[in-house]
């Protein structure tokens, strides 16, 4: 039994690792299902990255395979980087995650706003609620949507819409030249109402008394939101920002596989790079190139991710992630 | 902000009428583009095939029908297996991920342990590196071999650092460390202190991890993308995913395959693509009411790190 004064002791004691294990054994214990999740599930993955300095030939089992399989060194790298589609998938991921980043800031945080300054309450709430919505959909229902309005033969947007104008029909999934828009559109219409929660509960958390002594002072409303609220919102907006950042080389796979419905012809602009290892690994049977595009990936997001933190916590050290 | 003062201050503290209406008019527009698709694939659920055929998808069905339905519910019995299988992983995973995170967190926000930053640190590196998805397959496929269970959809869920983080706020908020040293002075160890104590006192945050697993495995068709190959084991999200590649997806429970294409040609393809997506958002906006007061919460408390 562990009394407080025993709980003293612990505190100055700089006993070992296996005597905290002795007197803290519960707690262990119940850090042990998650450990072993966390292992299988994560740690193990990272011993396989040597797969990608290897040729990997299945030998029975997974270690065997690892160990048996033939170094080849930095060629599955360069295997990998002699495709064109590298440049692609690395240009498409950045530049995707470059625009969903400025759109995710402004648009939110203009929403976020607007729904603060509104003069009925009720409404604000039922706007809010209407457009959190799509976030908790996933993302083959949104490829469901899209589909209902981009469909060749039935879709709204060919039916409805382009034969009211009189304009001949598209074949939406085969024209690379629209996609980027499509692809931003759905983007933003899943995550901008989640974002404006985000922005809209940082606004909430502003003192009234900011605003009251500045309308003493005769501000309008309008003077109030560009000097009080935004610059309020600015260390959140620059935290979400970095930390969304630090992810670039992080493409949504659910937005870039399922709404474009995995259409070939679409690959020069909807392509990214967890697409694109996804299919080396499953059409090819390029397991090492697969694992080699991966790794790189993992490799240059960890970097961005170390960046943006060091640059987060300079600025505000309790939103840094670690 | 109460009413009087907003009322005497209205010119100040308020925007102004025609602003306001602009405003409204933006939402409006927001609302309808987030409401708007779901409508059209409600719509064309309930027309029927002829009048897609003639006039393409509508917002307004043209000829009501509740065929697709009918198709849906009685073709083969692919969707009732998913929708169990669905059912089945959003309980059962919901509750072991809600134990393993709960568990987990619990030493973590206790200031007097230890090795807090270590596991804390162990939980969080995997949200900044990992191995990729190659090795991470083949650690279930070729080591474990779990692919073609029902558990490989429950088991890659089970943690998530970033639960974890936004459990270990709401103990370090809602839990006064006087009530842990009384409750082990009288002589309770760390687990009654744990399942009979903390955890009840921190029924919010429950309900908060609660339902971002309960959507998240509802939700997930990556997995099943990932390593499920035999169709007893789809679930909801995938059948979906396979139907939109395939119609043909629905019939497998048909005896003869060829003269299921043979009926396919005059069954209500179209809608019930649609009827399908319709009925796996269906639970899904039952339960909005409760999922949206608890994200919030999350959100907040997650931004704010203990």
């Amino acid at each position: 039994m562990v009394s407080s004064t025993a709980l003293a002791k612990k505190r100055g004691s700089s006993g070992g690792f296996f005597k905290e294990l002795k007197d803290n054994w519960a707690l262990f214990a119940m850090l042990l299902p998650g450990l072993i999740v966390l292992l299988i599930n994560n740690y193990l993955p990272m011993f396989g990255v040597v797969i990608a300095f290897k040729r990997y030939r299945f030998h029975g089992d997974f270690f065997t395979s690892l160990i048996k399989s033939d170094w080849v060194g930095f060629k599955n790298f360069t295997f990998f980087f002699n495709t064109p589609q590298a440049f692609e998938v690395t240009r498409n991921t950045i530049l995707y995650n470059l625009v969903f980043i400025v759109l995710g800031l402004i648009i939110p945080v203009f929403l976020a706003i607007g729904l603060n300054e509104l003069l009925n309450k009720r409404l604000a709430k039922l706007y809010q609620s209407i457009m959190f919505l799509p976030y908790f959909l996933s993302w083959v229902v949104v490829s469901y949507l899209a589909y209902s309005f981009l469909s060749m033969e039935n879709g709204y947007v060919n039916r409805s819409i382009i034969t009211a104008l009189g304009g001949a029909k598209v074949n939406w999934y085969a024209e690379p030249k629209y996609w980027p828009f499509i692809l931003t559109f759905f983007q933003l219409w899943k995550y901008t109402g989640y974002n404006a929660v985000v922005y809209l509960a940082a606004i909430a958390g502003i003192d009234s008394e900011y605003y009251e002594a500045a309308a003493i002072d005769g501000a309008t409303r309008w003077q109030q939101i560009r000097h009080i609220t935004v610059p309020m919102l600015q260390p959140i907006m620059i935290i979400m920002t970095l930390l969304a950042v630090g992810r670039i080389f992080n493409a949504d796979f659910g937005l870039f596989f399922n709404v474009p419905k995995d259409s070939g012809t679409l690959y020069s602009v909807t392509d990214v790079i967890d697409t694109y290892v996804f299919r080396a690994l499953r059409n090819s049977n390029s397991v090492g190139m697969a694992a080699a595009a991966g790794f790189y990936q993992a490799v240059v997001g960890c970097i961005t991710v170390f960046t943006a933190n060091y640059i987060v916590k300079k600025i505000d050290s309790d939103r840094s992630l670690f | 902000m109460d009413n009087s003062t907003s009322i005497k201050k209205n010119s100040l503290n308020s925007i102004s009428f025609g602003s306001n209406i602009i405003l409204n008019l933006i939402f409006l527009i927001c609302v309808v583009a987030c409401v708007g698709p779901l409508m059209l694939v409600l719509s064309i659920s309930f027309t029927s095939e002829q009048a897609i055929r003639n006039g393409g998808y509508k917002f307004i069905p043209r000829e009501f029908s509740m065929a697709a339905y009918d198709y849906v519910l009685k073709a083969g019995d692919a969707i009732w297996k998913a929708y169990g299988v669905s059912i089945f992983v959003t309980l059962v995973g919901t509750l072991l991920s809600l134990m393993v995170i709960c568990m987990y967190a619990y030493p973590l926000s206790r200031p007097t342990f230890k090795y807090k930053g270590f596991f804390s640190f162990i939980a969080y590196f995997t949200m900044i590196f990992g191995g990729g998805i190659v090795p991470w397959i083949m650690v279930y496929t070729q080591l474990f071999r779990i692919n073609n269970t029902v558990w490989i959809l429950i088991f890659p869920y089970l943690m998530n650092a970033w639960f974890v983080m936004i459990m270990r706020t709401f103990y370090k908020t809602t839990i006064p460390d006087a009530i842990i040293e009384s409750a082990r002075i009288d002589g309770a160890g760390e687990f009654r202190t744990f399942f009979v104590i903390v955890l009840p006192l921190c029924r919010a945050g429950l309900a908060t991890i609660g339902l971002f697993c309960t959507l998240n495995f509802w939700n997930d068709w990556y997995l099943p993308l990932m390593f499920v190959t035999e169709r007893k084991f789809f679930n909801i999200q995938y059948l979906m995913y396979q139907t939109l590649v395939s119609i043909q997806y629905l019939t497998s429970g048909s005896a003869n395959f060829s003269e299921a294409a043979v009926v396919l040609a005059k069954l209500p393809t179209e809608g019930a693509r649609m009827a399908i997506a319709v009925l796996s958002i269906g639970p899904i906006i039952f339960a909005y009411p409760f999922f949206q007061k608890y994200f919030v919460k999350g959100l907040t408390v997650g931004a704010v790190k203990g």
